[in-house]
Formats: C-alpha cells, structure tokens, sequence
C-alpha cells in the first residue's frame, strides 16, 4: 500500500531538484573548481584562473617553504589537542559531576551552554575587553591579588594561550550536553548491582561509566576534531593578520589572510585543499585511535 | 560519619560547578556593567557597578550615532531568516523524497549528502565568489542582490545537516496517515504540505534554530561576500568595529552587549530547543 503512494516517480525530481541543484552549485562543483584553482594563476579575487602555473605545483611547492604554513600546522595541531583535552576533558568532568547532583543539574546545562550560542565575533571582543594590558579584567583582577606586574596577554610569549583559552571555553558546554546525554542512557540497575557488589563511587566511575561512555566520547573527539580546523572568527578577531609577528595563525586564518590580503588567490585555493587533507588524516588518526565499539 | 564525608565531596563538586558557571556567565554580565561607564573609567575598576556617578549611557549613544547597529540588525536577520527558511523547504522536501521514495540512485545520492558535511567553507568559498562574480551579484549597489550572494552558500552549507536530521525523523513517522491521506484524495505535494510538515515539527524547529543561529554568527562568509558598509550585518559590524575603535573600550563594551543581551533573552526563552537544535547533528551521528 505504501509503495503505490510512491510509485509515480514523477514528483520525485520536484522533490530533489531544488536542494542537489543547490548543493552542486554553491558545494560539490566550488569543491573541485577549488582544487583546479590552486594549480592555475588567479590575478584577481572574483576572476578565473585561465592559465597553469609556472610550474604547474608552484602554489605546492610554495606550501612547503611558507614558515607561515608551519606556524599555521604547528597551531592548528596543538589547537586540536587543546579542543581534545580541555574541551572534551573538561565536559566530561563536569557531566559526572552533574550527573551526581540532586538539585540544579538543568540550571547548569543552561548556563554551561549559554555562550555556543553568541556569535564568536562578539566573544572576541569581549575577550579582547578581559585581556587588555592597561588595564582588562584579567589583570586588575591580578593586581587585586597582589600581583605587581601586569601580564602583557596579547605578547608573543602569552599570545596563542590568549587565543585558544577563549575557544576553549565556548564550546566546553557543547560537549557537556552530549555527555550528559549519554550519561542518562546508562541504565540505574547497573549502578546499584556494582554499589552492592561494594564498588566505591570512582571505581563505578573508571570500571561502568567510563567503559560505557565510549561511543559517546568518540563522537565527542572526532567532532572536537573537526571543530578545531573550522576555528576563524574568534582568532581573527582577536589576533587579526597573525599579530604579534604571524606567530597565531591557524590554516583557516592563514587561508583568509593570503586570499583577502595578500591577495595570493591561488595560493589561497591551495591552503583551502591542504585544510581538507589536513581534516581527512586527523580524522582519520582519531578513528584509528579511538576505535568506536560494539557492545 | 559517613553523612559528613558525603557533604564534604557533595560541596567539592557544586563548588567546581558553580566556578565553571561563572566563567561562563560573568563576563556576559561584567561586560553590560562595563557598557554604562565611561570609558577611562572602566580601567579603573572594573569590578564595581555602574551606579552614581559612574552611571552614563554615552557609550550607547555613540553606538547608535555612529556605528548603525540597526541597520546591521535588519541586515543580520533578513538573511539569517532567509537562509533558515529556504533550507527548511529545501531540506524538507528532500528528505521527504530521500525516505519515501524507492529509486536507484537513493543511496548515492544520501551519500552525497553525507560528503556535503565534509566540506568546510575554506574549500568553497574561493570559487562561489568567482561565479557569483560573473553573475553581477557581489558587492554591488543593490541591497538585495547583496544579501542573495551571501543567502545562497550559506544555504548550501546547511543543507546536508538539515536533510541528515529531518530523513531521520521522517524515517520514524507512521506510514499509515499518509496511506489514508491518499485514500482520500492527496497526491504527494499535499501529503508533504499537510500530514508531514504538520507531524515533523518538532524536527524542523530543530534544523531552523540551528541553521538560523549558524548563519547569524558566521563571520568567515560574511567576510568574503559583504564588503559594503549598507551590506554589513552584525559580525561583520564587530569585526570592522575592533580594527577602528579598538582603543574605545567603552563603545566596544556597549557594541558587544547590544549582540548579545538579544540572543541571551531569546536562549531564556528558548533554550530547551536551541541546545536540542544544536547538539542534534552530533547526537545523532
């Protein structure tokens, strides 16, 4: 019966037109355009590259001797570690607090999530507010401590702790939600068999939920992942062009800064495809890793 | 014995909890203080409330004199509005069509959507410049058209995560409404329009709160597309505000809590479906 509803295959095409026109016009299509882009010679933004390279790779080879590019890798990389760690870690800590509290757990989760919700544009300036030297909120609340000296965060010694604390801490909530989520699915009885079996609340943690979280947590890694290549608004509102002394770019900054800049389009193109190579090997570093399971 | 210990690591806990709570929510609030002072008296303390003499709303008013926040607003909502509801039809229709229909090339297609999450906006964005470029519609006098070359790749990025979602909440509804509204009469348009929409709602508001809010916070396109002032909306606003402004703390303070004391009163109201709309993609894998 079903079948017959659908068996007139003509509204079909009404149906799906629309969103594959979409998605191969402004997704698939730029997609390899991009890759082709990066081989030829693009004099202007919003022109087309007509003809190759001088060598066709030249754009490649380039990559390879930019010190930018591998400040860019070198920050992106800890970037990631730093979503992995302090993100997830911090989440996942948070959520097996909650998830032992008898009062207040949804007056955290709305707080907690609270600031994935503002743009990340108004957090760096925000942040830029509690940075500032002379004298933000970081340092006056130091100086209250008794600290003589003030710290000058945006500094080339401070300034990728100043750019990745901010990131950090916004999408902490993200996580905690997806935990906690997890967190309820685990059912009650398995507690109370390990409570009587005489296991103490840290040993129920590391031997049930732990082991029982996995799945949850690998979806949070992988996700923490992916997030951590896509970071651009807040460091490049905060630490526009690299400041100080190109030591803060990232692969996407670097990629917005070469194209909108310097005005290196093609060059651009290039950085956008080792961006996507970059994203495919650490996923798949992390897959291999955290290996999801079947239980 | 044992009920002390218990309160003791029950304090341990709310403490860190209520600690990472602050974080999250002072600044928001020492930020709005901040915007009612004057703004060398902000580097004097400014942990003290904007109360007496330090009371002022100059800052505000330099924001709406000289940076034109209403403007940014309309331009902000008009395409985060445009680009929420053309994804919801789109997406709405596909995915109807992905899990209903039996075709050849369904599970290639599904794929596809599946790769479309993939693509971040760094691989794209060089080439949908180019050819809305040639199309005349970057940068150019008219309002519209402006708003149109910035709707349409915002649209496609959400896409694949809006079809994702809804196919699997169409998966799950009962087959059978549909069969009776086909009895009675309905061809497939009207089914879609009059038992699935109404019976996906929960789904749809889902996917509207998240792409609404992703494109109103997604400053990397805006950079590229929207270059004239009259185009600008509210990231876009920020951004410029901090490389001109940069040393005015007291606008800036004023400018960051007009974006987000909105979206703080509307997360109060609605944040049982934003956190859902948010964390849905990811929960659901």
């Amino acid at each position: 019966m079903g079948a017959n509803i659908y068996k007139n295959k003509k509204p079909l095409f009404l149906f799906l037109l629309p969103a594959f026109i979409f998605m191969t016009v402004f997704l698939y299509y730029p997609f390899f355009k991009n890759i082709l882009d990066s081989f030829m010679q693009i004099k202007q933004l919003g022109r087309s590259g007509e003809i190759l390279n001088e060598p066709w790779y030249s754009n490649y080879a380039k990559l390879l001797t930019d010190a930018n590019v591998r400040t860019a890798l070198k920050n992106t990389v800890i970037m990631t570690i730093v979503t992995i760690v302090g993100q997830v870690g911090i989440a996942l800590v948070l959520a097996l607090m909650v998830d032992n509290i008898r009062h207040g757990a949804k007056v955290f989760r709305t707080m907690f999530f609270f600031p994935i919700v503002v743009s990340a544009t108004a957090l760096g300036l925000l942040f830029n507010l509690i940075f500032l030297y002379d004298t933000g909120m970081l340092n006056q609340l130091l100086s209250a401590l008794g600290r003589k000296e003030l710290i000058d965060w945006k500094s080339e010694k401070w300034a990728l702790f100043t750019m990745m604390l901010p990131v950090m801490w916004q999408y902490v909530g993200f996580y905690f939600v997806i935990i906690v989520t997890g967190l309820n699915n685990i059912s009650e009885e398995l507690y109370e068999a390990a409570a009587i079996d005489g296991a103490t609340k840290l040993k129920r943690i590391w031997y049930l939920t732990l082991p029982l979280l996995h799945n949850v947590l690998c979806t949070c890694v992988v996700l923490a992942v992916t997030g951590a290549l896509k970071v651009f608004d807040l460091p490049w509102t905060m630490f526009p062009k690299g400041m100080p002394l190109k030591s803060t770019f990232l692969t996407g900054t670097y990629m917005y800064y070469q194209t909108m800049i310097v005005k290196d389009v093609d060059y651009g193109s290039a950085l956008a495809v080792m961006i996507v190579i970059l994203g495919v090997v650490l996923s798949r570093v992390v897959n291999a890793i955290f290996k999801e399971k079947d239980y | 014995m044992k009920k002390r210990k218990f309160s003791v690591s029950m304090s341990a806990v709310y403490f860190c909890l209520v600690f990472w709570a602050i974080t999250t929510i002072y600044p928001i609030l020492w930020v709005v203080q901040n915007s009612f002072k004057a703004k060398n008296k902000i580097l004097e303390n400014s942990f003290a409330l904007p109360v007496g003499d330090l009371f002022t709303f100059a800052n505000y008013r330099k924001a709406f004199e000289n940076l034109n926040i209403f403007n940014a607003y309309k331009n902000s909502i008009f395409i985060s509005s445009m680009v929420c509801v053309i994804v919801i039809l789109l997406a709405g229709l596909a995915s109807f069509a992905l899990v209903r229909y039996h075709f050849k090339l369904r599970d290639t297609l599904y794929m596809l959507v599946v790769a479309g999450m993939m693509f971040p906006a760094f691989a794209t964005v060089i080439p949908v410049l180019t050819m809305e470029t040639s199309w005349g519609i970057v940068n150019t006098k008219n309002w519209w058209l402006s708003m149109l070359s910035v709707i349409l790749p915002q649209v496609a990025g959400n896409l694949s995560f809006a079809i994702i979602v809804l196919s699997g909440y169409i998966r799950g509804l009962p087959i059978e409404l549909e069969e009776s509204a086909f009895l009675e009469g309905c061809g497939p348009v009207q089914i879609f329009f009059k038992v699935i929409v109404p019976l996906t709602k929960p789904s749809f508001a889902t996917v509207a709160i998240f792409s609404f809010l992703w494109s109103y916070n997604d400053l990397f396109t805006q950079m590229f597309f929207l270059g004239r002032p009259e185009a600008r909306p509210i990231t876009r606003l920020l951004n410029e505000l901090t490389s001109n402004e940069g040393t005015d703390y007291g606008l800036m303070a004023a400018a960051v809590s007009l974006v987000v004391v909105p979206v703080m009163v509307v997360y109060i109201f609605l944040q049982k479906y934003i956190i859902k709309g948010m964390t849905a993609g990811a929960v659901k894998g």
